[in-house]
């Protein structure tokens, strides 16, 4: 995957790069808004991580002047400002993903790679079929099968399990479930996506020799066959 | 010695450093006899006082204009009936009898002007002695300096006299004149009672203006040095009040509601920082700990990588209580209102049950959801969840019963009029009335709590999404427990206009 990273502050700019480039992606970076409109422009980044203010040209007036010409290239926001207002103005501006400051690399890394995933995938139609190892989902039916046997899910229990399916073998975290899932963006404050996490994974899991939803430390979760 | 002994001042000593520098400052504002003059209350007595002069000099001068033609008509009429009664004279008798007239006549105390020449303007009769020259010519009217046959001529001002000249048949002519200095007697009066009431006017004005003035800068003057010696004090005294409720009064009656909210605003602040500085201090310091203990030399790579896990969690935790803090901050100096848009207020409240329902099922607890659906409010459906959210932490955390076992928590949202209203109810121990207000407060943990984690935000966030909302947060008694209650505008309906 190839990143720009349009950033001022030179440490954490260095940091996400060396910290991008050890998970083997391959990211450059910009430091003001002029430079990284001109780079982002140039083309051929999977996901472009805009910092919201930057000297020269600020991020939003960035995203707006890419998307004026059609450039439709995943953005996401890293903003100071978190409140939710910041946060619709971002989406508005053109971008497809919005992470206040302080963050957490393994947060900013799982987004990143949902969003340049998402582009390879928008290409095709949504499938109507998922399918992780011997787990099935069918978007249509709604039916959830584990080699060949139902599993009867609540609809929210459905849509925690589309989503992690649509990003098999990518990290998700748990802020992103609660944004994509129940559609908040607040703090919940507990660990309130665990419990529902652990139920689902009681539900696909259990009884099974080969667990499928992976509890990655310090990220998320993930739903994937264990490469050991 | 303190620099603060020698400065002369009347302001008693304070505690605090800056009321006092503000005190020193605005002492500095001159407040000398001079102010008396620049005081609002003196100008505006000097405007009137302008205004009123003007009036009276008109008015004044009207009547002056009026007395002058009334005199002068007077005059013109007795000149009139002279030549009328001459005339007759001439007719009868001619010339001659006109002359015996006018000796006659002119004789008198306070006798008209007269004069009669021939053709040519030799003198006939008349006390007039000289008149200009080319008078007698014309027949008509005017005024002449005069001076009557044997009079001393006054050097300063010669006599006027209003004349008329009338032309006799075979060339006679005859002046007939009335004195004038009456009408100018009359201009003498007006002017000098014009000079006196200007006068008067002057001086009353001025001292008036001087009275007043001084009566309100008095009590403006009481106001200031009051206002200063609170501002240098901490602002525990108020000003007096006259109790006649006219303007000042409620001047001052505002100005110390004002210094009321402001000892709320400090003590809030004083509060929020001496909290900052123990909730914060504390997670900063076993930071802090924990990267040392990393540091030591003695310590094991695994020791390092537990001691840097554990920095990480400190940190996200404080990341957590400043997120809050802004939050808090921002929505009660209210700069969320313009994502506020109605939303489907029902829905909104599901999805938090429905995220904690397994929380709560985990923890034990029962949780019972009564949502009426369809509801629709006006305002924010992420700030509304948050706050549904930390209402539900709140009483998963604090509501067990004081005889233990797990919370029983009941949330609910209804439409209550025009506002819609959630609620959660627990039956744990409740908070006491007196410390409703306490439990809202920023870092406002009830000492019974203190030993639970928590940053005791949750319930302000929930006030101040409820202010942004202009909406309520009731704490009620649930008998036993506690009833924390959210009332939000609803959203008015598509037909009825927009007002915002």
């Amino acid at each position: 995957m190839r990143l720009l990273i349009i950033e001022d502050d030179s440490d954490s700019a260095i940091y996400l790069v060396k910290a991008f480039r050890e998970e083997g992606h391959v990211a450059d970076h910009a430091a003001d808004g002029l430079t990284g409109y001109a780079m982002a422009e140039g083309g051929g980044y999977d996901v472009l991580v805009v910092d919201r203010m930057l000297p020269r040209m600020d991020g939003l007036s960035l995203i707006r002047s890419l998307r004026a010409q059609n450039d439709t290239t995943p953005v996401l926001i890293l903003s100071a400002l978190g409140q939710v207002d910041d946060r619709v103005k971002g989406l508005r501006a053109g971008g497809d993903d919005y992470l206040p400051k302080p963050y957490a690399f393994s947060e900013l890394l799982a987004r990143v790679e949902v969003l340049s995933r998402r582009r390879a995938a928008a290409a095709s139609a949504e499938p109507t079929h998922y399918k992780v190892a011997d787990l099935e989902l069918d978007r249509l039916t709604r039916k959830v099968t584990r080699a060949g046997e139902d599993i009867a899910l609540q609809p929210r229990e459905f849509r925690l399990l589309e989503y992690l399916m649509r990003n098999a073998g990518q990290v998700v975290t748990r802020t992103m479930l609660l944004e994509n899932v129940w559609d908040y963006h607040f703090d919940p404050q507990t660990n309130v996506i665990d419990v529902h996490v652990s139920r689902l994974r009681a539900k696909l899991d259990k009884g099974q020799a080969v667990p499928l939803l992976q509890t990655v430390r310090g990220a998320g979760y993930s739903l994937r066959v264990e490469a050991r | 010695m303190e620099p603060r002994a020698s400065a002369a001042s009347s302001t008693p000593a304070s505690a605090g450093g800056a009321a006092k520098a503000l005190a020193k400052g605005a002492a500095k504002v001159p407040a000398p006899r001079s102010a008396l003059f620049r005081s609002t209350a003196f100008r505006l007595t000097l405007l009137y006082m302008g205004v009123f002069a003007i009036f009276a000099a008109f008015a004044l001068g009207y009547v002056a204009w009026n007395a002058r033609s009334l005199i002068e008509d007077q005059i013109r009429q007795t000149i009139d009936a002279e030549i009328t009664g001459l005339s007759e004279q001439f007719r009868q008798g001619g010339i001659r009898r006109l002359v015996t007239v006018i000796e006659q006549r002119a004789r008198g105390p306070g006798a008209s002007l007269y004069l009669v020449t021939t053709p040519f303007g030799e003198r006939l009769a008349g006390n007039v002695e000289q008149v200009p020259v080319g008078l007698l010519d014309r027949a008509g009217e005017s005024e002449i300096p005069f001076s009557r046959n044997g009079e001393e001529q006054p050097a300063a001002r010669p006599a006027v006299a209003i004349v008329r000249v009338y032309l006799l048949p075979a060339g006679f002519r005859v002046l007939v004149g009335r004195d004038a200095s009456e009408r100018d007697r009359l201009r003498a009066v007006v002017r000098r009672a014009g000079g006196w009431s200007l006068g008067v006017v002057l001086v009353l004005g001025v001292l008036g203006g001087f009275v007043i003035a001084r009566r309100i800068l008095k009590r403006v003057d009481a106001m200031s040095a009051t206002t200063l010696s609170i501002m240098s004090s901490d602002l525990k005294d108020r000003l007096p009040l006259a109790g006649n409720g006219d303007e000042l009064d409620r001047l001052a009656g505002n100005l110390n509601t004002m210094l009321d909210r402001i000892t709320v605003l400090m003590g809030g602040i004083r509060q929020v920082s001496d909290t900052i500085a123990h909730d914060l201090k504390t997670p900063l310091t076993r930071l802090r700990n924990r990267a040392e203990e990393a540091l030591r030399p003695t310590a094991t790579p695994d020791d390092m990588r537990r001691a840097l896990e554990g920095v990480t969690d400190d940190a996200d935790n404080l990341i957590r209580v400043f997120n809050a803090l802004l939050m808090i901050a921002r929505l009660e100096a209210g700069q969320a209102r313009e994502v506020m848009a109605p939303f489907d207020a029902s829905a909104a409240a599901e999805g938090v049950a429905e995220l904690y329902e397994a929380l709560a099922e985990e923890a034990g607890a029962s949780f019972t959801c009564a949502i009426a659906p369809g509801i629709t409010a006006h305002g924010n459906r992420e700030l509304v969840g948050q706050a549904l959210s930390n209402m539900i932490d709140n009483a998963l955390k604090y509501g067990s019963p004081a005889a233990g076992g797990a919370p029983t928590i009941a949330f609910g949202i209804a439409r209550d009029g025009a506002n819609v209203v959630f609620s959660v109810s627990d039956h744990g121990p409740g908070i006491p009335p007196d410390q409703h207000s306490r439990a809202l407060e920023r870092f406002g943990r009830l000492d019974s709590s203190r030993s639970q984690p928590g940053f005791g935000l949750g319930l302000s966030l929930v006030r101040a999404v409820a202010q942004i909302h202009d909406g309520t947060l009731d704490l009620k008694d649930n008998a036993p427990g506690l009833s924390v209650v959210l009332s939000i505008p609803a959203a008015r309906a598509s037909g009825e206009p927009d007002g915002r």
